[in-house]
C-alpha cells in the first residue's frame, strides 16, 4: 500500500513571468505532521491552493490519498480540511450558523451535524461562544472555529497555513495539543506552513522552499544535523579552563558557550578533557538557524 | 437540495444581518420618495390638472389616487432591480473577504453555489418588495384606491417577474466583478443610473425622441411599464367613469409611460410580460452558462 497522503512531482506553476512553484516534489506521509516553511511569496501558499483544487498546476502531478488531483477533485476534496492564514468563516454569522452552513456543504445536516457539533464542542470547548456572531470572537475563539470548521467532515489531511499567527502562547499551545491529540487519536495528516521555528522542530518532516524550490529537506535532527552546528556549554569553569580546550569560545552569563560540529565531537572532547566538564549541556542548533542557513533570510523575508 | 437549501439561508441571513447593506438596497426607493415629497408629486398633480378641460369636475381622490399610483409603480419599478443588485453583492463580498475560497475547497460544484446566490437574492429581494408593495398598496387606500383584486394579482405577479429580471440581470453583472471597488462603482451606478433609464424618476415619454427610442430596446422599460399599467388602469377607468373623454384618459396614459412605443408600434401588457419572460429566460440562460465555464485559476 502506498504510504504517502500526498505525492507531488515536480510541479510547476507561473504567474506570467514569476516562477512561483518551480519544479517542486515531494511526499508527506499517512499520520505525519509536515511542515512547510518559506518566506512570504517563496510558494507556499500556491503549492497549497494547488494541492486544494484552487490553483491549477502548468505541470507536474498532485496525488493525495493516491488519487490525482486533475481528475478526482471533488473526491479529493472530501478528504481535506483547510485552516486558511485569515479566517474566512462570514463575521455576521453566529460560530454555530457558520459550521451548519459549512457542514452542509459535505452533506451533514440536522441530527448528522447536531452529533458532529456535539463532538467538535467537547474538543475545541466551544460552548461558552458558539451563539456569538463569528466578527465578536477573540483571535484565539476564532481560531478554534476555524480549524472545527476544517474537521467537520473528518478529513484524513488537515491543511493549517499559518494557524496559530497572531495567536498569544496560551491559545497556541492548547491549539497545538489539540491537533497532537487528533494526530494520535485518529491518524491525522497534518501539513503545516508556518512562521513560528518552534512548530516547525516538532514536526515530523520539515521541507524549506525558497523561490518556489525546494532548498532543505529532511527531519529537523537531519537538518540541524546538516546545516547548523551544535553548542557545547560549560558551566562554572574558568577562562583558562575553557581555553584548555583549544576551540574558539564565547563568554555567556554563566560559562562560556562551544560550537561543535556534532554529538560525536563532543563526546571526543568531554571524554578527552573529563575534569573541565563539570556542569555542561549540548544544545542542538535552533531551525530558525537552519532556515538562516539554507535561504539566507530570516523568515519575515529580511536578507542576511 | 439540501445543499442549495443552506446556501440559500446562509446568504438570507447574511443579507438581512448586514444593516449597511439592506439601506443601500432602499437608497433608490428613498430617492424617488424623497423626490415625491419635495416636488414631484406636486408636477404631476399640476401638469394632471393644466391638462383638463376647466369645466370638468374631477375629484381630490381621483387626482391623489393617479399620482400615487404613479409613485406606488416608480418606487417598486426601481426597488425590484435595484434591491436584487444589492442581495446579489452577497456574490462579490463572498469573493473579496474569502468565503469564496471556504466554499471552492469544499466538494460542493461551482454551478451550485451560483444557484445559492441566484436563489436567495431571489428570496431575499422578493420579501423586500413585497413589503414594499403591501406599503404601497396602505398609500394608495389611503389616497385614493382603485384598484380591483385582478390588479392587486397582476401587481403580485408583475413584482415576481420584475425580482426574476432584476436577479439574472444583477446576476450576470456580478459575476465576474472582484473587488470591493469594482462592487460599489456598480452598486452607485444601478442606484443611480436605474430609475432614470426605467421612466421611474420621470416619465420617458418627458425624455427627447432620441432618448425614448433607445430606452424602448431596454426590457426594465416594459417592467415599469406593466406596473403603471396594472397599478393605474382603476384610475383610468374611474375617469372614463366620471366622463372624462376617453382621447383624455389616453394622452393621460400616454404621459404616464403606459402605453410604450417600440419601432413605431404600441406595445401591449401582454407583450410587455413576454418581453419580460424573454429577458429572464435569455439572461438566466447566460448565467447558467457562465457559471457551468471553469473558472480561469
Amino acid at each position: 500500500m502506498n504510504e504517502n497522503m500526498v505525492e507531488i512531482e515536480h510541479l510547476r506553476k507561473s504567474f506570467g513571468n514569476v516562477k512561483a512553484v518551480n519544479d517542486l516534489s515531494f511526499q508527506v506521509k499517512y499520520g505525519e505532521l509536515f511542515a512547510f516553511l518559506g518566506i512570504n511569496g517563496a510558494g507556499k501558499s500556491t503549492t497549497i491552493s494547488m494541492i486544494c483544487g484552487q490553483l491549477t498546476a502548468d505541470s507536474g502531478t498532485i496525488h493525495v490519498n493516491g488519487q490525482d488531483v486533475r481528475k478526482h477533485s471533488h473526491e479529493i476534496k472530501e478528504n481535506i480540511g483547510v485552516v486558511f492564514q485569515d479566517s474566512v468563516l462570514d463575521k455576521p454569522l453566529t460560530a454555530r450558523e457558520n459550521l451548519k452552513s459549512r457542514a452542509a456543504l459535505y452533506g451533514i445536516t440536522g441530527k448528522n451535524f447536531g452529533h458532529r457539533l456535539d463532538e467538535l464542542n467537547k474538543i475545541f470547548d466551544l460552548k461558552e461562544f458558539i451563539d456569538r456572531p463569528v466578527g465578536k470572537l477573540s483571535g484565539g475563539q476564532r481560531r478554534r472555529v476555524d480549524i472545527a470548521r476544517a474537521l467537520l467532515h473528518k478529513p484524513k489531511l488537515l491543511i493549517l497555513d499559518e494557524p496559530t499567527t497572531g495567536l498569544d502562547p496560551q491559545t497556541r499551545k492548547m491549539i497545538w495539543s489539540i491537533i497532537e491529540s487528533l494526530r494520535k487519536e485518529e491518524g491525522l495528516t497534518v501539513l503545516l506552513t508556518t512562521h513560528y521555528m518552534e512548530e516547525a522542530a516538532s514536526a515530523d518532516y520539515v521541507v524549506i522552499i525558497d523561490h518556489g524550490c525546494i532548498a532543505a529537506e529532511g527531519t529537523p535532527y537531519e537538518l540541524k544535523n546538516e546545516y547548523v552546528k551544535d553548542y557545547l556549554s560549560l558551566y562554572g569553569v574558568t577562562k583558562e579552563e575553557a581555553e584548555s580546550l583549544n576551540l574558539p569560545y564565547e563568554k555567556i552569563r554563566d560559562g562560556y558557550r562551544i560550537a561543535i560540529r556534532n554529538p560525536l565531537a563532543a563526546t571526543d572532547l568531554i571524554v578527552n578533557h573529563a575534569s573541565v566538564f563539570r556542569d555542561y549541556e549540548i544544545v542542538k542548533g535552533a531551525m530558525d538557524d537552519v532556515f538562516l542557513a539554507v535561504t539566507g533570510k530570516a523568515l519575515g523575508g529580511e536578507q542576511q | 437540495m439540501k445543499i442549495l437549501m443552506s446556501l440559500v439561508n446562509r446568504n438570507r441571513k447574511l443579507f438581512f444581518r448586514d444593516k449597511g447593506m439592506l439601506v443601500s438596497a432602499m437608497i433608490t426607493p428613498i430617492i424617488l420618495i424623497v423626490l415625491y415629497a419635495t416636488f414631484l408629486a406636486k408636477v404631476y398633480r399640476d401638469s394632471f390638472l393644466s391638462n383638463m378641460p376647466e369645466t370638468l369636475p374631477i375629484s381630490d381622490k381621483l387626482i391623489n389616487g393617479t399620482v400615487a399610483g404613479q409613485l406606488a409603480a416608480a418606487l417598486l419599478a426601481v426597488s425590484c432591480v435595484t434591491v436584487t443588485f444589492c442581495v446579489n453583492l452577497t456574490m462579490v463580498q463572498d469573493r473579496v473577504y474569502g468565503s469564496r475560497r471556504d466554499f471552492d475547497v469544499s466538494p460542493v460544484r461551482k454551478p451550485m453555489i451560483y444557484l445559492g446566490y441566484f436563489f436567495s437574492t431571489v428570496l431575499n429581494s422578493l420579501m423586500v418588495n413585497m413589503v414594499a408593495l403591501a406599503a404601497c398598496f396602505v398609500y394608495v387606500w389611503k389616497m385614493g384606491w382603485f384598484l380591483r383584486a385582478g390588479d392587486v394579482a397582476f401587481l403580485i405577479v408583475d413584482i415576481i417577474l420584475l425580482v426574476l429580471f432584476g436577479t439574472v440581470l444583477s446576476s450576470v453583472v456580478c459575476y465576474p466583478l472582484k473587488t470591493q471597488g469594482q462592487m460599489s462603482a456598480v452598486g452607485t451606478v444601478v442606484s443611480a443610473g436605474y430609475g432614470f433609464v426605467c421612466g421611474a424618476y420621470m416619465p420617458i415619454s418627458n425624455f427627447g425622441e432620441g432618448l425614448q427610442k433607445a430606452l424602448s430596446y431596454l426590457p426594465g422599460t416594459y417592467g415599469t411599464a406593466l406596473l403603471k399599467n396594472h397599478m393605474l388602469r382603476g384610475t383610468f377607468e374611474e375617469m372614463e367613469a366620471q366622463g372624462f373623454p376617453s382621447q383624455v384618459v389616453k394622452a393621460i396614459s400616454d404621459s404616464l409611460d403606459c402605453n410604450p412605443v417600440f419601432r413605431g408600434h404600441t406595445v401591449e401588457p401582454e407583450i410587455m410580460l413576454l418581453i419580460m419572460l424573454g429577458s429572464v429566460v435569455g439572461l438566466g440562460s447566460i448565467y447558467l452558462i457562465i457559471t457551468a465555464m471553469p473558472e480561469k485559476r
